[in-house]
């Protein structure tokens, strides 16, 4: 059981080490994901089968006795988390390697090194642990960010990192605080510590304002639609799938733990989570690229993650966690069509676009299926995540969030249905025009320079993104298989889930029960 | 009381520098606020118990957790400053400069409605 726990942390270490040393060799690194895939997905698998009837698993690392050896554990959450932003990594690579972005040699040790931080954030169970597996998925994250090295993405890579540094060295202020009155970082001792110690609510108070920072949400959002679409289109379909999500999940985490059935709080978490799912949905109404669209929608669907918080029920849980796991695939499968259209095209502008669905009616598919879901049309997962929210909603009589559920899902289909006429529908104009492409958008081969003290490599121009690039208007057949095909097959997972979703709630719910009461998750973190 | 008022000053000092232009600065402030952050971990940990925390060693041992702790912390501090720098210094090559505020010109693209053709207006009239 402890391989299994630690395999997800360690593995992507040991691949990024062999994607350095194998850094001009392209094979060898796909190779390695490639086996780092079937590793985490294998182990993710089986936390979800040792946790799917609401037990937990930990172990010690190093075998250290209990109390100083740094814990590892996993309950339903952790497992879930796991095997679906694993997953989603997994097709986000296909898009990759298809796209042509792994080309950087430094592309894949990075992504390595950010799937052990989310992993590590995932699994561990002491505070400062979860510090250092952050920081690590934020280094990971800082390199890919910054990564071509234009003057874009120096602007975004200067904003990101000084917000992420901040909420950062609020996160070790936080620790601090809550170390000195609790004198624990072990999640199983931190159960329950407001009411023996009522002062470490401030510590935590903090960690969560850092957390929310990192997570999105709304008023420090900020950056992310700021800076998510400056970087490659495939860099930000791993960012979508793992960054926020690692704060969703330490949200939910220290919910349980800290708060657990307090309600003192729960009125303003579920304010927050309302008022992000309405200044993120009313910003991507108002931007005029794809990718600038999905991004600012990336902040309003943090805002339905985080709903339970506030509706701290099982049924809340449950339909949060529910709508988590199909959003993770539906969102990634939209940025991965915005990266398709890039490429294609050499533009994500929406008035430079049109006609797209004449030429490609296959792409139009991979995007209409997955909008549809995002808006929480039926038969689609994403109708049945939101029945289940609102449901839990009205259940605990909090009519005000149940009414934006169904307000911002209206908001979500309009910036949707805007994207889809603006891309999809329409006369093809210059940039989606199939013949007379050299003249219309001559293709630009501009070296540009690699971060300082790279190795000086040039990259293609159609791959730098934020400038109207040069565009690929026939890729080969094998790149556009692997470019829409993620996102078909996310497609027709979103269509499976949504009519036959029982299994997956089923799945779910005692995870959600071990939320509300984590004695399980406690007992075996302490008695590992 | 001692480490409450340093972890005070240097916190100051750093919200003022996080707050200039210069990428540089906002270096220098995240110094500071690292160091504030450092200090606050040892405080955490009782400033005033001192002796080495060895089995067998004499007097008020000290806590071994928080000291691990600052460690970790001032090594990742140290890596990002160091990244955040390297960043500073190859912006001013892409840039030109190391302005942050100088960014806002290049906001995102907005959706606006298309421009009114006026010769297409005239020739209608």
């Amino acid at each position: 059981m402890s391989t299994l726990l630690v395999a997800p942390f360690v593995a992507p270490l040991l691949a990024a080490a062999i994607g350095l040393l194998a850094r001009s060799w392209r094979g060898v690194q796909r190779t390695v994901t490639g086996v780092l895939m079937l590793v985490v997905l294998g182990s993710g698998v089986g936390l979800v089968t040792a946790t799917r009837d609401g037990a937990a698993v930990a172990t010690r690392i190093g075998d250290w006795p209990s109390g100083l050896a740094i814990p590892f554990a996993a309950d339903g959450l952790s497992a879930i988390m796991v095997l679906t932003t694993g997953t989603m990594t997994l097709l986000a690579l296909v898009f990759a390697a298809a796209n042509g972005e792994d080309e950087h040699q430094l592309f894949h040790p990075l992504v390595a090194v950010l799937l052990a931080g989310v992993f590590g954030s995932f699994l561990t169970a002491d505070l400062f642990n979860l510090f250092v597996t952050f920081e690590v998925m934020l280094i990971g994250s800082y390199v890919l960010l910054t990564l071509r090295g234009g003057g874009t993405q120096v602007r975004a890579g200067t904003l990101y990192v000084t917000v992420n540094l901040l909420a950062s060295t609020l996160f070790v202020l936080g620790i601090a605080l809550v170390y000195g009155t609790a004198g624990t970082v072990n999640f199983a001792d931190l159960a329950g510590i407001t009411e023996q110690v009522p002062t470490s609510l401030v510590g935590f108070g903090v960690i969560f304002t850092a957390v929310s920072v990192k997570a999105g949400l709304v008023p420090l959002h900020g950056w992310l639609p700021r800076t998510y679409t400056t970087c490659g289109p495939a860099v930000t379909v791993l960012f979508s799938a793992l960054l926020t999500k690692a704060g969703v999940y330490v949200l939910l985490r220290l919910s349980s733990l800290v708060l657990g059935s307090d309600v003192t709080w729960r009125p303003l978490l579920l304010g927050v989570a309302v008022l992000t799912m309405v200044v993120g949905v009313l910003g991507a109404v108002g931007r005029g690229d794809m990718r600038g669209i999905l991004t600012f929608h990336m902040v309003s669907q943090v805002g339905y993650l985080v709903l339970p918080l506030g509706i701290w029920s099982v049924a809340g849980i449950t339909a949060g966690l529910f709508y988590l796991v199909q959003y993770v695939l539906v969102k990634g499968a939209l940025l991965i069509v915005a990266g398709t259209v890039e490429r294609l095209t050499g533009t994500g502008v929406l008035s430079e676009l049109g006609g797209l669905g004449r030429s490609r009616p296959w792409l139009m598919v991979a995007f209409v299926v997955p909008a549809l879901t995002l808006a929480g049309l039926p038969p689609s997962s994403g109708f049945l995540g939101k029945v289940l929210l609102l449901r839990a909603a009205f259940d605990d009589a909090h009519w005000l969030a149940g009414a934006a559920i169904v307000l911002v899902s209206l908001l979500t289909l309009l910036s949707m249905v805007k994207i889809f006429t603006g891309v999809f529908w329409g006369t093809p104009t210059a940039a989606t025009s199939t013949a007379g492409t050299s003249a219309a958008a001559p293709p630009r081969r501009t070296p540009v320079p690699v971060v300082a003290g790279g190795s000086g490599d040039t990259v293609p121009a159609h791959l730098e993104p934020g400038a109207p690039a040069g565009r690929d208007v026939d890729p080969p057949g094998w790149r556009m298989v692997g470019m829409v095909g993620p996102a078909l097959l996310v497609a027709a997972l979103t269509l499976v889930i949504g009519v036959a979703g029982q299994p997956l709630i089923e799945l779910i719910e005692p995870a959600a029960r071990t939320l509300i009461d984590p004695t399980p998750y406690l007992e075996a973190v302490r008695s590992a | 009381m001692t480490a409450a008022i340093i972890v005070g000053m240097l916190a100051a000092g750093g919200t003022y520098l996080i707050l200039q232009r210069g990428i540089v600065r906002m270096a220098l402030g995240f110094v500071l606020l690292g160091h504030a952050a450092t200090t606050l971990l040892i405080a955490s940990g009782g400033v005033a118990r001192r002796a080495v925390p060895f089995i067998g060693a004499e007097g008020d041992l000290a806590d071994p957790l928080p000291q691990a702790f600052a460690l970790t912390a001032i090594v990742i501090s140290f890596g990002i400053t160091a990244f955040l720098l390297t960043l500073a210094f190859h912006g001013r090559d892409v840039l030109g400069h190391d302005d942050v505020e100088a960014s806002v010109d290049q906001a995102p693209p907005i959706d606006r409605a298309p421009p009114i053709d006026r010769d297409a207006q005239d020739r209608n009239r």
